[in-house]
Order: C-alpha cells, then structure tokens, then sequence
C-alpha cells in the first residue's frame, strides 16, 4: 500500500505498463521534460527516453493520428490530450479513422490506442479548460469509454486500458488529480475488477446515486448529509461509460427503487440521457419515481466566477434526491 | 525552369521526364534509370491491367453492381511507377483510388470491388500485403503513414513508407500536420502528390498559388515534380526517395503531375466544369500509349506480345467481373461483428435483440 495522489496514481500505472512492454509509448504536447501541465507524466521521459515519452508538435489530430500509425505498426501508444476543450482538432481523426478502423479491416487492424483527456471543472480557468465532452465519445461505435474517480481505480483503470486492444478514451478527474489515497500497488491485476464493471462505491437501500469522475466524490459527499436526514443512499461509480454495465445499475435500482445520476455536463442530451433511459427500460416496475438527471445547465460551460454555480454540488444532487423522494 | 533558379546556373527542368508523350527517351541531370526490356515489357503490361480492370469496375457500376467507383484513367503511370519502386518491406498507404498501387501491392482487385459494391468497408488485411486500407476522409491517412514511419525508426527497421493523396487533399489540415511530423522526426516516408488537377470540380488554382512540390521547401525537405504520365519518371524519382527514407534521410514530396481522364467518381459529371478540350490536350500524353510507341520503336515487343497482353486484360476483366457478382452480401448480424477487438457487452446485446427480432420473421 502506498498513498498516491491520482495524477501519481496514473503516473504509477503508466511506468509500469511500460516496464512490462516495451511498446507502450507515451506522446503529446508537453509530456516530456515538463512531465505534462498537470505532470502526470512526470519523469517518464527521463527514464524511458525520447522515443518512448515524445514530445508532439502542438497538433491534436496529428497526435491521434500518428499515434494510429505507431499502432499499425504494432505499438500502444498513450495519448495525452491537454484540455478537455483541446480535443476537437482530434475528433476527426478519433471518431471517422480510430474508432473505425479495426471493423474496416474486418477485425484484421487492431488500434490500442488510449486518449488520455483530463476533463471537467473546478479549478478556475478560462475557456476550454473545464469541459465535459464524454458524449461525443460515448455516442461513436467502436471506442470504450471510461473515467476513473479516485486513486485506486486510476492506477488500474489506465493499466486496463493500456493493455485493451480496442481504442479506449481515458477521462480523468482534473480538479481531483491532487487526492489522495491509498493505492495497492502489489495486487495482481487479476484480481482487479475489470475496467468495463461498475462499483458500488457505498451501499445503500433508498435511492442509487450513479455518478461517474470528478463526481463520485460529490455525490458520496451527498450520501453522508442524506444520511443525517436518515436517507440511505447506494453510490455507484459507473467508471466504464461504454460500454454501461447495465446490469450492476439494473440490480442497484431495483433494489432501491429510486435513482438519479449525476455528472458536470450539461443535461440535455448528456450521458444521463441514455442512463436514464436505460433503467427505465430495464427496471420500469421497480421505479417509485422517474430517474432524474443532475448535471450542468445546458449551456457552454461559464467564466470561472460562475462555475460554482454551473457544477452540481452536494445541494444540487440532494436537491434531486428530494425530488425522486417527493413522487 | 523553377523561378529561384539562382541565376547563372542551368536549373534542371521543373518536371522531371524520362519519356515524352511521342515515346522518346529523354536524359535528366537529376534521376535516371536503367530498365531491362523485361522490365519496360511488365511496367507495359501493368498499366494495360490496371486499366482494364478500372474499365471494367466503371461497365460494373453503370449495370448497377458497384455503388459507386473512383476510376484511375490516366493516373495509371503515376500509380505503377511509385508501385513498382516500393520494396517487399515498404508500406503503403492509399486512399480511395490508388487501384494501380494495390496491383502492385498484390492485393486482389474484387477486393477493391467489395468496397465499392457495399459488401464491406475494405477488409484485407494491411498487413499482408503492406498496403493499408483505403481511407476516403480526405487527407486522414498522410498522418498514419507517418506515424507507421515513426514505428519504423523505432524498430531501426529499413523500410519506407510512402503515402498516397490529391493535389484537393493539400489543402487538409491532416496533410499539412503530416508534413510538419515527417519533418521534425526525420521519418522515413515518401508522400506521393498526385496531381490530377482537379479536386471533383475545383481545379488546382483553388487548392494552391503555388506549385505542389514547392511547399515542400517551407517544411524543411525537398519536393520534386515528376511528369506522372511517365511510368520510367515515376519510377526512378520514387525509387530514389525511397532509398533516401530509407537511409535515414528523411522525409519527401513528389508532386506527380498528372490527369484525372475520366469523372471524379461515377456518380460524377464533368462536363459541368471543365471544357472537353483540355481532356484532349492531355489525351496526347496518355500514360500508355507513349510507352507502347518506345516499345514499338525499340523494338522491345512485337504486335504478338501486345495481342498477348490485350487477351490477358480480357480474361482479366472476365475474371474480376466474374468473381464480383459471385459477391454474397453479409449476413444481417455481421453488422455488429469486427466493431470492438475485445468482448463488448453493448454489442453482444443488441446482435441478441437483432436475432430475435429476425427470427419472428421466419416461419
Ligand atoms: C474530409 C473530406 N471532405 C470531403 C470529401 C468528399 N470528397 C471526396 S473526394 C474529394 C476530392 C478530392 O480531391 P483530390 O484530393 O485532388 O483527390 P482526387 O479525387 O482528385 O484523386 C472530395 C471533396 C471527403 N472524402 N473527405
Ligand atoms: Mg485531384
């Protein structure tokens, strides 16, 4: 066991995807001497090299791009994407050549490709810099989507998706990359649940809570006040947006017969939508309410002095939680 | 001659030729090649292949058995020349209407049919043959090339890449990004400009204010134009850049200038933008016929082999035809397969959903 911040936790599970195969490469903008802006790959470069760790020019798609190329020729490159709102230059070449390829090929290319995206808000910056674009993602065939919450997850998550054969768009926490946590670095990786499985992150029996990055943390935060109120809420972190882990939900919500789900973008037509629209289908006649979604205004994410405003927080999501209670 | 020229010196021609559209073999300073009548005879009978084969494709298309196709009329010289320079171990990357190239290649052609027909989005396997799948987003495959290029400094492997696009295709961000990588890593990649002149109705002057092959210069390698009419031209000029990638000496543009014959692809009409005399200037330098004139003048061939090959394209066309209408389309479910590498339960759900419902129809 060690205690690990997240950004050293991906950090740690990096190092060690590429001790334990030389093909895994580390590329973007800044990700070499500087150790990223966020420095989660700090000292990589110094002890792998130069052609391991490559610093990029600065050009998204060219990153996606040529990190396609390094696959083709059998390498698993990992993707650092600075900004969440600097993806764009990068959706062209993630979502017609990376997520298309393999069945192009009929299955014959293999693109392990990760795309690391720090994504979200929270800590005070100028546009573009605290955005949620997962449904973009999570709405094209062929990639797998995840976000890791906390320290533990991160450090297997991102060793998970370095070592998956398809492309995996890697979300990761911003505001949360300096929590720590303890992380057991020894565990087998066998023993580690799989990437695409969700986790009750705590048990409860009267509403689930399904939440996914920077806001599992909120929403157990929201669980604990509940709990005062004498609510008991189950919290589940989804971690694997693509593909959903319908079944984990299905058997939560059923259980408590309530759920919201929560996350920083904006509702409407956000993942929520498609969660939503999943638990009723599968769990219509356990519902003592309409699942409801808590997430940002459906609007472009605001100037920073307004962004408390913009993001759930602990009263929002209780808020909602009164709401399911009220039907 | 190149405007910088520095002024005093003979600059060599902008357009590097070999032979001339009237089939006269011509010197250039820069580049030159030494063929076997052998050889000029397979070069001859490639490009007389891979005609027949698009001509066919087209006569497919207009009875309803492609969706569409991207005829390479004219381009054929431009197309066997690069082909023919690659080694074994080299890698291509096309786009849409390299036909020639995958020949070359030794990919199937019903392969290429399979794609235009709707069976299927591509399905060979890049690897077998060292040519990659078609890409038809203008421009995306410049940036695998040479991320594939950096793979092979990686491995200290000796091997080219060479990637194919449009003079259209120039104008893509991708292509200009691609250019910059290749630059900066020193990777060992040929790109390979054909300059067709049009970009389905724009013409050139839209695209550029400058010759191709010069942007190369702002980059920081050399480019070169090539008459890409001229299978021997081709051929040296990207043997040549192969063999400096390969070597460790980075990156090159070779501009082949050249002429798209036909429509941009069958579903398009020419007429509407350009003039017909401009198809008949360039029909003068068709790709074949001047290396059939240099044949006949050096007496490489007699009228017996040209009969030969003329009965061998036949067959090939019958062959080709024969083998796409034997076509199956896939079954419904194949819709879901080859999307995800590794188990995915979102597939596997919704291919049960699909079954089930199929099955109610049956009965
Ligand atoms: C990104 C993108 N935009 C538009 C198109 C539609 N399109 C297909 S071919 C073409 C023209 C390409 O011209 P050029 O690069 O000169 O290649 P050529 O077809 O002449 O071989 C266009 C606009 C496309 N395939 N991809
Ligand atoms: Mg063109």
């Amino acid at each position: 066991m060690s205690t690990l911040t997240l950004a050293k936790a991906l950090n740690e599970g990096m190092r060690k995807a590429m001790e334990d195969d030389p093909k895994v490469l580390i590329m973007g903008e800044d990700v070499g001497k500087l150790g990223g802006v966020f420095r989660v790959t700090d000292g990589l470069q110094k002890d792998f090299g130069e052609q391991r760790v490559i610093d990029t020019p600065l050009a998204e798609s060219g990153i996606i791009g040529t990190a396609i190329g390094l696959a083709l020729r059998g390498y698993r490159p990992v993707c650092e994407i600075q900004f969440d709102g600097f993806v764009f230059p990068a959706a062209d070449q993630i979502i017609t050549q990376l997520a298309k390829m393999p069945l192009r090929s009929l299955g014959k290319v293999r693109l392990p490709v990760v795309v690391r995206i720090p994504c979200g808000g929270g800590i005070g910056a100028v546009e573009h810099h605290s955005e949620s674009p997962e449904a973009y993602f999570t709405h094209t065939a062929g990639l797998r989507v995840v976000a890791c919450s906390n320290p533990a997850d991160a450090y297997t998550m991102i060793q998970q998706a370095i070592r998956c054969d398809d492309p995996v768009v890697f979300f990761e926490p911003k505001r949360r990359y300096w929590e720590k946590a303890e992380v057991d670095t020894s565990a087998a990786p066998a023993g580690w649940p799989p990437f695409d499985q969700a986790q009750v992150v705590r048990p409860g029996t009267d509403l689930t809570v399904l939440a996914y990055g920077p806001m599992v943390k909120t929403c157990l935060e929201a669980a604990a006040a509940a709990e005062e109120d004498g609510r008991s809420l189950e919290v589940v972190d989804l971690r694997s947006l693509n593909p959903l882990d319908v079944a984990r939900v299905t058997e939560s919500v059923r259980k408590t017969g309530r759920c919201i789900v929560v996350h920083e973008a904006p509702v409407y037509n956000g993942f929520g939508a498609e969660v939503a629209a999943r638990v009723t289908e599968t769990c219509f006649y356990n519902l003592e309410a309409p699942v409801l979604r808590v997430g940002g205004p459906s609007t472009p994410y605001p100037p920073s002095r307004l962004e408390d405003h913009y993001l759930p927080d602990l009263d929002r999501v209780l808020e909602a939680v009164d709401r399911a209670f009220a039907f | 001659m190149t405007a910088d020229a520095p002024h005093g010196a003979e600059a060599p021609p902008e357009l590097v030729q070999l032979l001339t559209p009237e089939g006269e073999r011509v010197e250039h300073p820069d580049y030159d090649i030494d063929l076997t009548p052998e050889e000029i005879r397979g070069l001859y009978r490639d490009l007389v292949l891979v005609r027949r084969v698009d001509l066919e494709a087209v006569a497919l298309q207009r009875q309803g058995e492609l969706g569409i196709w991207a005829s390479l009329l004219g381009q054929e010289a431009a197309q066997i020349g690069s082909g023919r320079a690659l080694a074994e171990t080299d890698m291509a990357f096309p786009t849409y209407r390299e036909h020639g190239v995958a020949w070359c290649r030794g990919v199937d052609p019903v392969n290429l049919l399979g794609l235009f027909r709707g069976v299927n989005h591509g399905g060979w396997d890049p690897a077998e043959h060292n040519f990659h799948l078609y890409t038809i987003v203008i421009g995306s495959q410049t940036l695998h090339a040479v991320g594939y290029a950096m793979g092979v400094q990686r491995d200290s492997a000796e091997a080219a890449t060479i990637v194919y696009f449009g003079d259209g295709a120039t104008s893509q961000g991708d292509v200009n990004e691609s250019f910059i990588w290749a630059s900066v890593f020193n990777a060992p990649v040929v790109f390979f400009c054909q300059n067709n002149q049009w970009a389905i109705s724009e013409p050139l002057e839209k695209q550029s204010r400058i010759p191709l092959y010069r942007r190369a210069s702002g980059f920081g390698f050399p480019g070169v134009r090539v008459d890409g009419n001229d299978v021997f031209a081709c051929l040296a000029v990207t043997r040549k850049a192969l063999a400096d990638a390969r070597s460790g000496q980075g990156p090159m543009l070779i501009e082949a200038f050249t002429y798209r014959m036909g429509a941009h692809t069958t579903s398009d009409d020419p007429t509407r933008y350009r003039v017909a005399g401009e198809l008949e200037a360039w029909k003068l330098k068709d790709p074949i016929e001047r290396v059939r004139a240099y044949m006949f003048k050096n007496q490489l061939a007699d009228q017996e082999f040209f009969d030969a090959i003329d009965a061998e394209a036949d067959d090939l066309g019958r062959d080709v035809r024969k083998r796409c209408l034997a076509l199956p389309d896939p079954e419904p479910l194949a819709i879901f397969d080859h999307v995800y590498a590794e188990p995915h339960r979102l597939m596997d759900e919704e291919r049960a959903q699909f079954a089930a419902y199929l099955e109610g129809f049956e009965g």
